[in-house]
């Protein structure tokens, strides 16, 4: 243990908290932008899949296996790598990672969704539609509020993901929080930079699961 | 003059008949009953006429609307133009034997969101006439409630203000009582009763006998997918004519009885 602890002192820890700092950065530019990107996306894909023209749900069907039914690590490489090897085009390391996680979470997030718009009780739009609501009234005063309720739990599970699966990006080089404290790990040949990464990680999920009890809480008026 | 006329009503899932020829007339003011086992269709028809299930063959008129415009080449009724079918709806409140309220909005919303979205009402005025309706059915200090706060029969209380909301035609109730246990029955039994004596027009499929006995100007017996009887409530349910009727009236009694 010794050998692994004697590299580090205080002003090597505080270089070190800054240049994890730029990872954390990128892991949460990662993040946002994904989930900003893929939630809508997700909707748009369970409604889709739901589609009674099988020209659009068959092919959103395939997406939907492929994305969930291989390694996110894969799908990364062969969006990064696959247009070098066929077009022989190479782009931007940070756009690539952006297009492989939106097109993975939104598969997740679809599903998600349609398990919550499938569970609603067909009560509730019998009721609306004799009511004379129309069909977005009936989505989007009756359905859709009683169905986020319904999805936070599992949307939880899926963004606490998102954040640990943000340290895929390294892969293709991307210099996030992990790829950032792994190279720093092997430059002093210690593991306090990995272990403070882990830190990192946890703390940020830390406030992702509050921000989720939050918004339960916030949901908790009905039952 | 008949408010709502439904003639030759043809309904079948699948190979499944449930309404073979189903003909009756309901005037204004006057409140029907639908008696029968269950599986006899009754439930159905008031779906086919509130378009939650579409018809096979037959013609239903509310005031001076059709709901069906024509007939397709292939024998297949064609619906009227949405705008059509969207005012006979609203002349047509419907109370489930589930309630059905939205859980995410409180009492006054559940009465209120209806008029305001859907007949562009104002929000105080909705708000007027929803504190009114919620004071006739005894639920004045439940405004802010929402309905898992409620018993089974302020929900369906609830249920009834928001089908009068809209200042429908005909109320209809899907077996309204079914879903209560026994004591709570006679709160909603009795908020149906007010509304008769106020010549609301309403058809009620039931399975309460004797209510429907008291309250309906006209019963109708429902077996099979046909209207096997229908008259006056004491000749139909003290002196049935036909065979099945005095047949489930006479199971109806003794399943009661135990």
């Amino acid at each position: 243990m010794e050998t692994l602890f004697s590299t580090i002192d205080a002003a090597y820890m505080s270089k070190l908290l800054v240049i994890l700092l730029q990872g954390v950065l990128t892991s949460l530019r990662i993040f946002a932008i994904t989930l900003v990107i893929a939630v809508p996306l997700g909707f748009l894909v369970s409604f889709a899949k739901k589609s009674k023209y099988k020209i659009i749900s068959v092919p959103i069907n395939i997406y939907i296996l492929i994305m969930r039914g291989t390694p996110l690590l894969l799908q990364i490489l062969i969006v990064y790598f696959g247009p070098y090897y066929v077009f022989n085009l190479s782009y931007n390391r940070f756009a690539a990672i952006i297009i492989a996680f939106v097109l993975n979470y939104a598969a997740y997030f679809a599903e998600i969704f349609r398990g919550g718009i499938e569970s609603m009780p067909v009560g509730q739009y019998e009721a609306a539609g004799a009511l004379g609501f129309t069909k977005a009234q009936t989505f989007f005063r009756i359905i859709l509020p009683q169905v986020v309720k319904r999805i936070l739990p599992a949307s939880a599970n899926e963004v606490i993901t998102l954040v640990k699966d943000t340290a895929l990006a390294q892969t293709i080089g991307v210099a996030e929080l992990f790829a950032l404290s792994s190279k720093q790990a092997s430059f002093k040949t210690s593991v306090i930079p990995l272990f403070v990464a882990g830190i990192f990680y946890f703390v940020l999920n830390w406030a992702v699961t509050a921000a989720f009890a939050y918004f339960e809480k916030k949901l908790d008026y009905y039952k | 003059m008949a408010v709502l006329s439904v003639s030759n009503i043809k309904k079948a899932f699948g190979s499944n008949v449930v309404l073979t020829d189903i003909s009756f007339d309901v005037e204004e003011g006057e409140v029907v009953a639908i008696i029968g086992p269950s599986g006899s269709g009754k439930s159905t028809i008031l779906r086919c006429i509130n378009q939650l299930e579409t018809i096979d063959g037959g013609q239903i008129t509310l005031l001076d609307d059709n709901m069906i415009a024509g007939t397709s080449p292939d024998g297949k009724p064609i619906y009227s133009s949405p705008q059509v079918l969207r005012k006979m709806r609203l002349n047509i409140g419907l109370v489930f034997q589930n309630f059905n309220l939205f859980p995410h909005f409180s009492v006054m919303r559940n009465v209120t969101e209806a008029p305001i979205h859907v007949l562009k009402m104002p929000k105080e005025q909705a708000v007027e006439e929803a504190k009114d309706l919620l004071a006739k059915m005894g639920l004045s200090d439940k405004h802010d409630a929402y309905p898992y706060q409620l018993s089974g029969g302020q929900q369906q209380r609830v249920s009834i203000a928001r089908a009068l909301a809209l200042h429908p035609e005909v109320l209809f109730f899907d077996e309204p009582t079914s879903a209560l246990d026994p004591e709570l029955t006679g709160e909603i039994l009795k908020v149906i009763r007010g509304l008769a004596r106020e010549k609301h027009t309403m058809v009620i499929v039931t399975h309460e006998m004797a209510f429907a006995r008291d309250v309906a100007d006209r019963v109708i017996f429902m077996d099979q997918g046909v209207i096997v009887e229908q008259g006056d409530p004491r000749q139909v349910i003290n002196h049935p004519r036909e065979e099945r009727t005095k047949l489930f009236l006479k199971r109806y009694s003794e399943d009661s009885q135990d």
